[in-house]
């Protein structure tokens, strides 16, 4: 697209929405978020900037091809469920384990592991479709 | 984050499990986990085509490996349950493994391995890179899942899975007949999706559980005051479109034709046999009684079925979709034994499953060589290859005679267990239609023999053109595999037809299915 006005916000709108997507993210153990709505906002963060830039910087800008930061979220989610082999506990069990950080005790768990796997899968997969549309619509 | 004192006060022992699990119990979920692992890293090494199919092959036996060790399980321990996340049933997602389960999914893993060692040399460089094997994968994990759960509305997630993937596969090259066959293949299979998500609210709605042992508790007591009828009516609709029951099978012979021979292969040993599988579990373990009132309806299906496969079989000049009707048929066979729903009919089904899933993907994948050979998949062309390939026109006749159901091939006792059936309750006229389809099916596949294998090249200046040559490793061996299983499974039967009908009692007495999810009567 041609706009002026949305080539320069594209840049700074998209990296506030990967940034606020990651925030999503870490909050939805307990409140409203988590890994699939926090995924659903960086791609479409990714697709605003291919919309407003093309798609070639958008591959570019993330390097990795989005079907494999899809199968790397898989991997991640299935992993985490399976920690729990360890533990005698049945497959997705969530494990907590809390890590001191100065004065503060931050809760770290196989939960949140599956949630970044969910991420990237939803990231992944949605900014592929995206992607795909976006270059048809332009030939 | 939010701090972690509140989750902690409560006590969970009265909603989690806190028994330790054993280590043979991750049996459980090991092919489905291994199936999305391989799926998942294959697809981000999808560049890497050299690597492909080296490492699918490796993944596909460590996968027969896990399914047969989960089937000796099985068999040992009884049925046998994990249920996610340590949460109490219902409420924690189960899977629960009975024989009938087990047994599906080690001859699924065994059709994948075939398949996928086919593949090797019959997809070429850029179906590789578009993703046929993580794909297939992927499908296998969808397949295996709806094996394994032991709850419905998972078992809807599973069937999802499959389905996205089957996409994926059926356009694999990207030519317009395939879009074409897809189109028609996504939307049908999506109506019946959509039935089934539609019937799981409602079941949701009428029981307050979604897993198929607590299912099980309930169904009895409210017989009398909930919808159960319509319920089941909605499920036999569902599943028989997934199934491809006449008359909601046009999708089959549109579509199955149309991708590359792997896929179709795929296609034909594992999907509608999925739909037949979720017909067993709703239609004769969770809802008995509303079966029973179903019964001539499911009877009428099955004998349509059967008799127009057959028939849509010989009306074809084109061999895949020849083959297509003979899957459609199968179907039918295997929907007589539901309809019936005795313990000898029940067993007869399920070898005549397992018996289907092995000879039509053999079926698919010697169609594939032969036109490889012939240039072509119609029949009117004569390829002669009974004397430049007389191992392939060997493999094909016994595969043709499997499919037949005469003996001493697999498709002859799972017919006769049914015949057996249908006479012992006096159903004459569905013991007679079997028979028939039998005798239709029979001219079908020596019309093809005939016509394809056995039938001279009428000029002779072609045969001096370098013949085609087949590769012993991955276009023998995978189609050796599987008739060399459809001759033992006919051949040997005794050990085979005894686990089908355990596996058949299961279904009809859940008792131990249900212990195994709720263990002492489990919470109210």
């Amino acid at each position: 697209m041609n706009t002026l006005i949305f080539r320069t916000i594209a840049p700074y709108l998209t990296s506030l929405m990967v940034l606020f997507s990651v925030f999503v993210l870490l909050r939805g153990h307990n409140e409203p978020g988590g890994g699939f709505i926090g995924g659903l906002i960086a791609a479409s963060a990714f697709a605003i900037y291919g919309i407003a830039w093309g798609v070639s910087p958008v591959r570019r800008a993330i390097y990795f091809h989005p079907l494999g930061i899809a199968g790397f979220g898989l991997v991640l989610a299935t992993f985490s469920g399976m920690l729990s082999i360890f533990f005698h506990a049945p497959f997705m069990t969530g494990l907590w384990g809390y890590v001191p950080i100065f004065e503060d005790e931050i809760p770290v768990s196989t939960v949140l592991f599956f949630d970044i796997g969910v991420y990237f899968v939803v990231v992944g997969a949605i900014t592929s479709v995206a992607l795909a549309l976006e270059e048809r619509s332009r030939d | 984050m939010a701090s972690p004192d509140t989750s902690n006060t409560a006590d969970l022992s009265v909603a989690m499990m806190t028994a330790p699990v054993e280590l043979a119990d991750w049996l459980v979920v090991a092919p489905v986990a291994l199936c999305i692992t391989f799926g998942a890293i294959l697809m981000m090494l999808r560049k890497n085509t050299w690597l492909q199919a080296g490492a699918s092959v490796v993944g596909l036996s460590l996968l027969v490996v896990a399914c047969g060790a989960l089937l000796a399980h099985v068999l040992l321990n009884g049925t046998v349950t994990m249920t996610m996340g340590r949460w109490l049933p219902p409420f924690g997602i189960s899977f629960t493994v009975d024989i009938l389960g087990a047994s599906l999914t080690f001859v699924a893993s065994v059709i994948a391995l075939a398949s996928g060692i086919f593949g090797a040399n019959d997809v070429d460089m850029s179906g590789r890179r578009y993703g046929f094997y993580p794909f297939l994968f992927l499908m296998m994990a969808g397949v295996i899942g709806s094996f394994l759960t032991g709850d419905i509305f998972n078992l809807y997630v599973w069937f999802e899975v499959l389905l996205i993937s089957s996409f994926g596969l059926l356009i694999l090259g990207s030519e317009p007949r395939q879009i074409d066959g897809a189109t028609k293949y996504a939307f049908l299979n999506l109506v019946a999706t959509t039935l089934f998500l539609i019937a799981t609210g409602y079941l949701y709605g009428i029981f307050g559980t979604l897993n198929m042992a607590d299912i099980m508790r309930k169904a009895p007591e409210m017989g009398e005051t909930a919808p159960l009828l319509t319920l089941t009516a909605m499920y036999f609709m569902a599943f028989g479109m997934k199934a491809a029951a006449f008359p909601v099978n046009f999708w089959l012979p549109a579509s199955y034709h149309t991708p590359r021979i792997v896929v179709s292969a795929i296609f034909a040993g594992l999907l509608t046999k999925v739909g037949v599988y979720a017909l067993l579990r709703v239609l004769i373990m969770l809802f008995p009684a509303e079966r029973e009132v179903l019964g001539l309806v499911v009877a009428i299906v099955a004998v349509l079925t059967m008799v127009f496969g057959a028939l849509g079989a010989l009306a074809q000049t084109d061999y895949r979709r020849l083959l297509g009707y003979l899957v459609i048929s199968g179907i039918g066979v295997m929907l007589a034994g539901i309809a019936l729903a005795s313990l000898t009919g029940l067993s007869g089904t399920i070898f005549y499953a397992v018996h289907s899933m092995i000879v039509m993907t053999a079926l698919y994948l010697v169609c594939g060589l032969t036109a490889r050979i012939a240039g072509g998949f119609s029949l009117a062309e004569p390829a002669d290859i009974y004397r430049s390939h007389l191992p392939l026109a060997a493999l094909t006749l016994m595969l043709l005679f499997a499919v037949s159901g005469l003996p001493p091939f697999s498709g002859f006792w799972p017919k006769a267990v049914l015949v057996k059936a249908s006479l012992d309750v006096g159903e004459w006229w569905m013991a007679g239609a079997i028979l028939l389809t039998g005798f239709l099916t029979t001219i079908a596949a020596g019309r093809v023999w005939i016509l394809v294998y056995w039938r001279a090249r009428q000029e002779a200046g072609d045969s001096d053109a370098s013949p085609v040559r087949l590769k012993p490793m991955t276009d023998y061996l995978p189609v050796g595999i599987l008739t060399a299983l459809a001759v033992l499974l006919g051949v040997y039967p005794e050990p085979f037809l005894d686990m089908a009908q355990t596996a058949a009692s299961q279904l009809i007495h859940p008792a131990a299915y249900i212990d195994s999810v709720f263990p002492a009567g489990g919470v109210e």
